[in-house]
């Protein structure tokens, strides 16, 4: 039972991650239709921008007020990543707005090599550890209290993931619902053509849908940063496949879908590993994709497409 | 009624054909391009510039190191600043001679991607692909002849081009015929290469001959059993699903350490043999039997022309396929599935074949794969391959057989070709284009999709003809859309 319910910490917290990855992959699929191959990779390059920045702040200017730091490496990586977003769809997807539908996934699976390499010959191919920053917790349930166990914790680390996932989540809901942002994403999602025709700068919302999912994907970067302590140029392409998994799952085009399939692969993740074999995680997380789009091919919380002839 | 109202006259028409003609000179069809003055394109100039410089930042200008307690940062300011006026200076430079201009130097490029009907008479294309053959059957004599201080190098690059063309022509088969995205090809491949592998360490008397079609039954069958659940997927729920099941393969043979060895793999995968006698120094070997003085290059050879004969074989299977009523069915369904279906024909078996077809191909490269190394091991077979066969395929313009010959040659030749320009490393000191191989491979990707969305080959020949065989615009043909 602690066994249990401390797996299902774990497995939030990683799902949190994969569902911020997974809603960049969902609303770019929602709007234009294609995978985003790319995006894991933009993961990767926030992660990347989320060390250095944070490596500046404490040990070249000397900040060493935690929080503060903190928000600031989240601002930052944000808005850098958020221009790496909007170069790649401006460079690779944009020319092949209208063209045949291989065409930008094929743009996409390069652009993730360039990305990869990129990262790879600039920052070098070995792995960057980062030391923990945020230690300590609020135990659940303690043990055997003489030995001093601890059976369920709960870490710091855990809470503000979680926590700014859902602000985060509640912020994009909001804006994708009330601002008129938002409504011209809706409206190119559902009729491109139309939605042009009706005064909507298609090509500005696309871009603009790019950099919000960059932005998400660069927070995701910075906790995994913080809760492993260990970058390198290779980690995009995983959790690209698992957070679009996690897309594919909660039903494509949906943000809640992408949320849910995302804490949903987090915790089949973590609870394979904890119960079964860790070698077969991944198998374990693949399987289930098969599983659920033969059985239920629109998702969970997906629309079924209706086909026309 | 309307007589007097519709037809303009003639000298009403004049401005309006004038303007068409103006349109049809600068740009193929597109909205009338706007003139651009030099401070529009520098600004424009400024402007990618910058945005260099903030997408270097962190990246080039700052270096993370791992030093004594924890990580340093280091600076490079002099390699962002040249990256910067880089881009400055070329996009700069595009804009005036490109992109912004009303005459642009690479027009004449871009005219040939239109989707127009090539006009070359039937006999040149013919007497082209017979040289082509004729190189092909005589490229290791020809390397041996024109350059021989390198031949290893170069056969064996071949060998390795033609494996692509291969793997190119049987994915072809799944993708470009049948339109069915496939991301996790190099499943079948691994399935191929490990089970000749197993076989050939496990049972004393298979051998290359022997366990060929072994591997490439193998690899069929696990393209039934993976095909036949997913197949009813629609486009990118499949391409996705395929994805999976490459990986899942993947780590299957990671970390079943009991069978495959695990990330150490299995060497010792014996040498294809030449009716029974091997490539050996010695009384019993085939270079003797063949009566000719041993040597290394013998071996290459050889292998050279089983690849060659695979690859063909694949090819002739592939174009008398597309003539038969399956291949017609594949065909059809990657134009109009809904159609197929209501026309009764059985879209899942078609599926099926074409899935498992493309997947035995993918099982003889793999064996061949397998014998060639004498090595193998899980980390051969990444999606990084996938994807690289995929855009073969797509960059050599789907569904062309000739498009995927292309394709091979220019992506696998042109990044191995980087091994040997030592040169570029003495010219710029500290650049070593070995390490850019696979950035240079992607950013190839990218320019070529974006320059010829439709692939390097841009025509088409129809399977079924009405009067007489000719060449269609690669427009003319789906990709699939939809299924």
């Amino acid at each position: 039972m602690e066994y249990f319910l401390q797996q299902l910490i774990n497995g939030l917290t990683l799902g949190s991650i994969y569902g911020l990855i997974a809603i960049g992959y969902t609303m770019v699929y929602g709007i234009i239709g294609m995978i985003n191959f790319a995006h894991g990779d933009i993961f990767m390059i926030g992660a990347f921008i989320a060390l250095a920045t944070f490596l500046i702040l404490t040990s070249v200017l000397g900040f060493a007020f935690l929080p503060l730091v903190l928000l600031i490496v989240l601002i930052v990586s944000m808005l850098f990543t958020a221009a790496w977003g909007w170069t790649v769809e401006r460079i690779a997807y944009r020319p092949l707005r209208g063209s045949f539908r291989l065409a930008p996934l094929i743009t996409a699976i390069g652009m993730s090599i360039v990305l990869q390499n990129f990262v790879q010959i600039s920052q070098g191919a070995r792995v960057k550890p980062l030391p923990p920053q945020i230690q300590g917790g609020i135990t659940l349930m303690q043990g055997d209290t003489e030995t001093g166990a601890i059976l369920v914790q709960l870490s710091y680390m855990q809470i503000i993931i979680i926590l700014t996932t859902l602000v985060l989540m509640a912020g994009f809901t909001l804006l994708i619902s009330r601002t008129s942002l938002g409504r011209s994403q809706r409206a190119c999602e559902q009729d491109r053509k139309m939605a042009s025709l009706l005064g909507v700068n298609v090509d500005r919302t696309i871009s603009l849908t790019f950099v919000m999912g960059a932005a998400l994907a660069s927070v995701a970067g910075l906790m995994f940063l913080l809760l492993y302590g260990v970058i390198d140029f290779y980690i995009g392409f995983l959790a690209g496949v698992k957070a679009f998994t996690a897309a594919v799952l909660g039903g494509i085009g949906s943000l809640p879908g992408a949320m849910l399939g995302g804490i949903l692969i987090g915790l089949i993740e973590v609870f394979w590993s904890g119960y079964f074999s860790v070698e077969y995680k991944d198998v374990a997380a693949f399987s289930i994709l098969a599983i659920v789009l033969i059985f239920l091919p629109s998702g969970l919380l997906g629309k079924p497409e209706v086909e026309k002839v | 009624m309307a007589s007097d109202t519709t037809v303009p006259s003639a000298s009403e028409m004049k401005p309006a054909g004038a303007q068409a003609l103006r349109e049809a000179r600068s740009d193929a069809g597109g909205p009338p391009v706007k003139r651009y003055t030099l401070r529009d394109t520098l600004i424009d100039a400024v402007g990618a510039a910058l945005l260099t410089g903030v997408l270097g930042f962190f990246f080039l200008a700052l270096r993370t190191e791992i030093a004594p307690g924890g990580l340093d940062i280091t600076t490079r300011w002099v390699l962002w600043f040249t990256a910067v006026a880089i881009v400055f200076v070329g996009r700069l430079l595009l804009n005036l001679f490109v992109f912004r201009t009303e005459r642009p130097i690479t027009r004449r490029l871009r005219r040939s991607s239109g989707g127009k009907v090539a006009v070359r008479p039937g006999w040149v294309s013919r007497a082209i692909a017979i040289a082509l053959f004729a190189i092909a059957a005589f490229l290791p004599f020809l390397i041996m002849a024109i350059f021989p201080g390198q031949q290893r190098q170069l056969i064996d690059l071949s060998i390795l081009i033609l494996t692509y063309v291969m793997l190119g022509w049987g994915l072809n088969i799944v993708v470009g015929l049948a339109g069915l995205l496939d991301l996790g090809y190099v499943a079948f491949y691994a399935v191929g290469a490990y089970s000749f592998a197993l076989l050939s360490t496990h049972f004393e008397f298979i051998g290359f001959w022997t366990a060929l079609p072994l591997a490439g039954m193998l690899a069929a069958f696990w393209g039934l059993a993976l095909g036949f659940p997913v197949l009813r997927l629609r486009g990118d729920y499949l391409a996705i699903v395929t994805l999976a099941f490459g990986e899942i393969i993947r780590v299957v043979l990671l970390n079943w350490y009991e069978v495959t060895g695990g990330p150490n793999g299995i060497s010792g995968v014996p040498k294809p043999t030449f009716f029974g006698y091997e490539f050996t120094r010695g009384e019993d070997g085939a270079s003797a039997l063949l009566g000719l003085e041993y040597s290394t290059i013998h071996r290459f050879i050889y292998l050279y022309y089983i690849i060659f004969l695979l690859a063909l074989l694949t090819n002739f299977v592939t174009m008398r396929l597309r003539k038969l009523p399956v291949g017609r069915a594949w065909e059809a369904l990657r134009e109009d599935e809904i159609a197929c279906r209501s026309l009764g024909i059985n879209t899942t078996n078609t599926k099926l074949t074409a899935f498992s077809i493309g997947a035995m191909f993918g099982g003889f490269a793999g064996s061949f794969f397998a014998t060639r190394q004498g090595f193998i091991s899980p980390e051969s077979f990444t999606f990084l391959e996938s994807a690289i066969i995929l855009a073969i395929v797509v960059l050599g313009g789907l569904g062309s057989q000739i498009g995927v010959v292309v394709a091979s040659v220019v992506m696998i030749g042109g990044i191995e070709l980087l091994r040997n320009v030592g040169f570029l490393g003495n010219l710029l000191p500290g650049f070593d284009p070995v390490q850019y191989r696979m950035l240079i491979f992607g950013l190839a990707m990218v320019a070529i999709m974006v320059w010829k969305p439709r692939g390097l080959v841009t025509t088409r020949t129809p399977s079924a003809v009405l009067k007489e065989q000719k060449k269609i615009g690669a427009d003319m043909v789906s990709q699939g859309e939809g299924h």
